[in-house]
């Protein structure tokens, strides 16, 4: 029996943001879209903030929410909140938060409130659920938000829906092969292979990330990055493939996911525009993220997931700050210098501070998270891992070139005040607080990832030992506290 | 109050001190306020005060009681006991670190003390001071670090106010290019010493020096880790160090590091920053004791680069590029003294060396009015004597080591013909490929990045 939250938590926040939605699909006035959506994201925050207090304070590797409104449609628990997903609910809702909070009016018109609310209810309940075919399809329906702002803007979608289509096709087809098979036969593999792509194909690693790039240049800054900061392709990868993978599959996914940081990492540094720039900055580190998630070793893991927040949290105020300049200047070439420094110095602070703490530096939340990855990743592959290292300072190398190029060189001539407005301040003030006061004082932190870690890594072991002898002729049931993978079962039902 | 009380409480204090300063610096930058000039100046100094007043103290206090090692215990920053992964805070206080700390304060004051007159009504003001409050934070933090992890925390602080401080004058491109090139070659060193210390870490199973060096302190302790890992381990720590110190082939960046203002950040190269390499060899000393090839290889770094800054030095044709490749032929010797087991030699000639060049480039900016000085004291022009090598070397060979000083040993083009230029070209060419390969899949041009060229001629505009 799940323990149980004391209030459904997770479902009110999907709730709220889905009428928030429809709501703002009502309104015409962008100043009051602006408001309304910026009161809905606070409270779906605090819900998540709240409903991850109550399941800290349950002491238990997962929970269900009470009341269970989904019960009524489904005979089923649909949303279970687990030591995994507990932190990277109210992240999610912290990075639509400050992504709405620090959008400029003047974006108003290019920036769907109504359809940001639906993608964080979308990205909430998948987060929220382990059910592998709600996820599957959570996951497909996620991908639409984004078709619909290019189709708006009047772009082509073809690169996007190719990818996109490739990877719905791929999650479903896993989804339906994984039923059809037994523990370690060919057409488990298959599905796992399938499921594997899939979710590589969201997390964008090389050669399947054309579409990222492709994204970014067609939709808006807050768009792109909400829809690639939350990470539910790695999300997908522990959900989908975890549980099934054996070791050697897990490794060869960490060695693809070290090839594209390289890559990914070596790619940011000659790019000559900004978001084409911030997209491959995303890339390598979201990748790191995968190699640590891969190891299946107790700190490469907790390594992995500990990155995992560290660069949602970093990259996000990251790419805010970049937003924000690029809503003052327009499209950011770093072909040349702008030399901003003097109009916003703040902004640039904070650029240099989550720039910096994305990469790990000291006193920063990414500090101890990239250690123990490093250390987790040299555990693994001695002499592979270091290219962890290599990817870490390319990044660092690219990051400390954009802060040139964009804030300094040259002096900015304005005829306008390009000061960073209070909202903006605020949010990326809030992120700046969160990677500080991580890197002060880590140790809740890592404890809590790793004790993640091991319970991941502990029911992984009891999945494959139960799928060992259900193969040997024993049918057994899955433990009601394991995650619900898409396992072997299928057939003996 | 014992003396453990007095030692924990004077420890703490001296970390303290940098450590407040940056956070008074930082936080009212970060939102928005900075302080004025006058609190910033008084902050500063009674801050650094505090923090020599208290080095001092417990400078005493070891004379005094004969204590040679006083390691202070700030607990486990991060702990995964299961794991054996713990991330130690840790400073101690011996016959290396103690002098190092102190000449850090004092150098840092007095370039506070200059600074905060030389840079008045400067915009920069205040970043500047955030800079130095970075650096000095990671100059104590290096130096009196107790856990290898420790070291690198202040290593990292101390490289990135290097590049910022380099880059100053921000709104210039060259100072700007040149804090970039300083940080690319710090990040290269940074991960050879991240490797080492993770090496190390696991060789050892723990990060703390003792456990590293075994029980003697500083300059007595013998490591226990084989010949093999000790070189290999050794290695990278003198990449480490050779990147820090500006040793051969990293060298390109010293006089690179001049472009920041005079007063200030030259001296930090030219005094403490360009040392910390040498400390960091001095440190791990007890590693270079057991492999006799490490040794060999510390002591040709060091008398390859003693060798490179003196020739380099003497074609300089300003005063700062000179006095830089000059700190690079003592650091060069410094080197070689470490290699040769000379560990006190070293830290004197590390901490006569940085006074002096602290008062060199103090007086860089003056240096002509001092000669006209001198020689109306003498009444006569300075005599120039030929030196030994234009007697003894033909013109032939005199003229090609010309060059090879004046092109600063190639260096620079060196790296990038066979580095920079390589890497960029590979990533440019791999960038138009998924250019084209997105245009085939949507068929038609309309990247909104696609007018920005891919390519450029100078490789300055990527470093």
């Amino acid at each position: 029996m799940i323990p149980e939250l004391h209030l459904p938590w997770m479902e009110i926040s999907i709730l709220i943001s889905l009428a928030g939605s429809l709501w703002l699909k009502t309104t015409q006035n962008r100043d009051i879209a602006y408001k309304r959506c910026l009161i809905i994201c606070t409270l779906v925050f605090l819900n998540t903030v709240v409903g991850w207090i109550d399941f800290v304070s349950l002491q238990t590797f997962a929970a269900a929410d009470h009341f269970r409104l989904t019960k009524l449609l489904w005979d089923k628990d649909i949303f279970i909140v687990d030591e995994l997903s507990a932190p990277l609910l109210p992240l999610g809702a912290l990075l639509y938060l400050l992504t709405v909070l620090s959008t400029l009016k003047t974006k108003g018109h290019r920036f769907s409130f109504s359809r940001t609310l639906l993608s964080e209810a979308i990205l909430l309940a998948t987060l929220s659920s382990r059910e592998p075919w709600v996820i599957i399809s959570l996951l497909s329906v996620a991908t639409i938000p984004p078709y619909l702002e290019i189709k708006s803007h009047r772009e082509s979608p073809r690169v996007y829906v190719l990818h996109m289509g490739l990877f719905v096709a791929l999650l479903v087809s896993g989804g339906v092969l994984s039923g059809f098979g037994n523990a370690h036969d060919a057409i488990t593999l298959m599905a796992g292979a399938l499921l594997t792509t899939a979710a590589l194909l969201r997390s964008g690693i090389v050669p399947l990330h054309c579409w990222m790039t492709d994204l970014f240049e067609k939709v808006t800054f807050g768009t792109a990055l909400l829809f690639v900061t939350p990470m539910t392709g790695a999300y997908a990868v522990m959900r989908l493939v975890y549980p099934i993978a054996p070791d050697w599959a897990l490794q060869g996914i960490a060695l693809i996911s070290l090839t594209t940081a390289v890559y990914a990492a070596g790619m940011a540094l000659v790019q000559k525009e900004a978001r084409r720039f911030f997209c491959y900055l995303f890339l390598s580190h979201s990748s790191l993220v995968l190699v640590g998630l891969e190891m299946a070793t107790p700190l490469g893991l907790t390594g992995g997931l500990c990155v995992w927040i560290s660069v949602g949290i970093s990259l996000a105020g990251f790419a805010l700050t970049f937003r924000s300049v690029e809503a003052r200047i327009g499209q950011i070439s770093l072909t040349k210098y702008h030399g901003l420094y003097e109009h916003t110095p703040t902004l640039a602070a904070l650029f240099l501070v989550t720039g910096l703490a994305s990469i790990g530096f000291p006193g920063t939340l990414g500090f101890i998270a990239t250690e123990l990855l490093v250390e987790g990743a040299i555990e693994v592959y001695p002499l592979v891992g270091t290219a962890v290292l290599i990817a870490a300072a390319l990044n660092s190398i690219a990051i400390l070139r954009a802060y040139f190029r964009v804030f300094t060189g040259t002096r900015h001539v304005a005829s306008i005040s390009l000061r960073a407005r209070v909202s903006e301040h605020i949010a990326i003030l809030i992120l700046v607080a969160l990677i500080l006061g991580g890197g002060l004082y880590p140790q809740f932190g890592v404890a809590s990832r790793y004790h993640a870690a091991k319970e991941l890594i502990q029911q992984r072991g009891s999945v494959f030992q139960h799928s060992t002898s259900d193969a040997k002729g024993a049918k057994t049931e899955l433990p009601a506290a394991q995650p619900p993978v898409i396992s072997t079962h299928h057939n003996s039902e | 109050m014992n003396s453990d009380t007095v030692f924990h409480f004077s420890g703490v204090c001296v970390v303290a001190s940098p450590a407040l300063l940056f956070a008074i610096l930082g936080i009212t930058s970060l939102i928005g306020r900075p302080v004025g000039e006058r609190i910033i100046a008084r902050a500063t100094q009674t801050l650094v005060l505090i923090g020599l007043f208290a080095s001092m103290t417990i400078l005493g206090l070891m004379l005094s009681y004969g204590i040679r090692y006083v390691p202070i215990e700030l607990g486990n920053w991060v702990v995964i006991p299961e794991q054996h992964f713990h991330f130690h805070l840790k400073f101690i206080f011996d016959r290396l670190s103690i002098p190092f700390c102190i000449l850090s304060f004092i150098l840092c004051g007095t370039v506070g003390a200059f600074a905060s007159r030389y840079l008045h009504r400067d915009p920069g003001y205040n970043r500047f001071f955030v800079c130095y409050s970075i650096f000095l934070l990671g100059m104590v933090v290096s130096s009196l670090a107790g856990t290898i992890e420790t070291l690198f925390f202040g290593w990292e602080l101390v490289g990135l106010s290097s590049a910022l401080l380099v880059a100053f004058f921000h709104e210039k491109v060259n100072p700007v290019r040149n804090g970039m090139r300083i940080w690319t070659i710090y990040r290269i060193a940074d991960a050879a010493f991240l490797l080492a210390a993770l090496m190390l870490h696991h060789l050892t199973g723990a990060g703390d020096f003792v456990g590293l060096m075994g029980t003697g302190s500083w300059p007595d302790g013998h490591a226990t880790i084989t010949e093999q890992h000790a070189l290999i381990v050794g290695i990278l720590l003198l990449i480490a160090a050779a990147g820090k110190s500006a040793l051969v082939p990293f060298s390109s960046w010293l006089p690179r590091a001049m472009e920041g203002p005079t007063p200030s950040s030259a001296i930090f190269y030219g005094s403490l920053s360009v040392h910390l390499g040498a400390y960091l060899l001095l440190r791990v000393s007890p590693i270079l004791e057991l492999s006799l090839t490490l040794r060999i290889a510390v002591i040709l770094l060091g008398l390859i680069s003693a060798i490179y800054g003196t020739l380099v030095a003497r074609v300089q044709t300003d005063i700062k590029s000179a006095l830089a490749f000059a700190s690079l032929t003592q650091v060069g010797i410094i080197v070689v003294e470490i290699g040769c087991g000379l560990r006190y030699i070293a830290l004197i000639h590390i901490i006569g060396h940085a006074c002096l060049r602290t008062l060199q480039l103090l007086r860089a900016p003056t240096l002509l009015h001092d000669y006209h000085t001198l020689e109306n004291a003498i009444g006569s022009p300075l005599s120039h004597k030929k030196s030994i090598f234009i007697r003894v070397i033909p013109e032939q060979y005199r003229n090609r080591l010309y060059r090879f000083s004046l092109e600063r040993g190639y260096l620079d083009v060196l790296s990038d013909q066979f580095i920079v230029r390589p890497f960029i070209s590979l990533f440019c060419w791999c960038d138009n490929m998924e250019r084209r390969w997105n245009k085939l899949l949507t068929g038609n041009e309309s990247k909104k990045s696609d007018p920005i060229k891919t390519r450029s001629d100078s490789m300055e505009d990527y470093l």
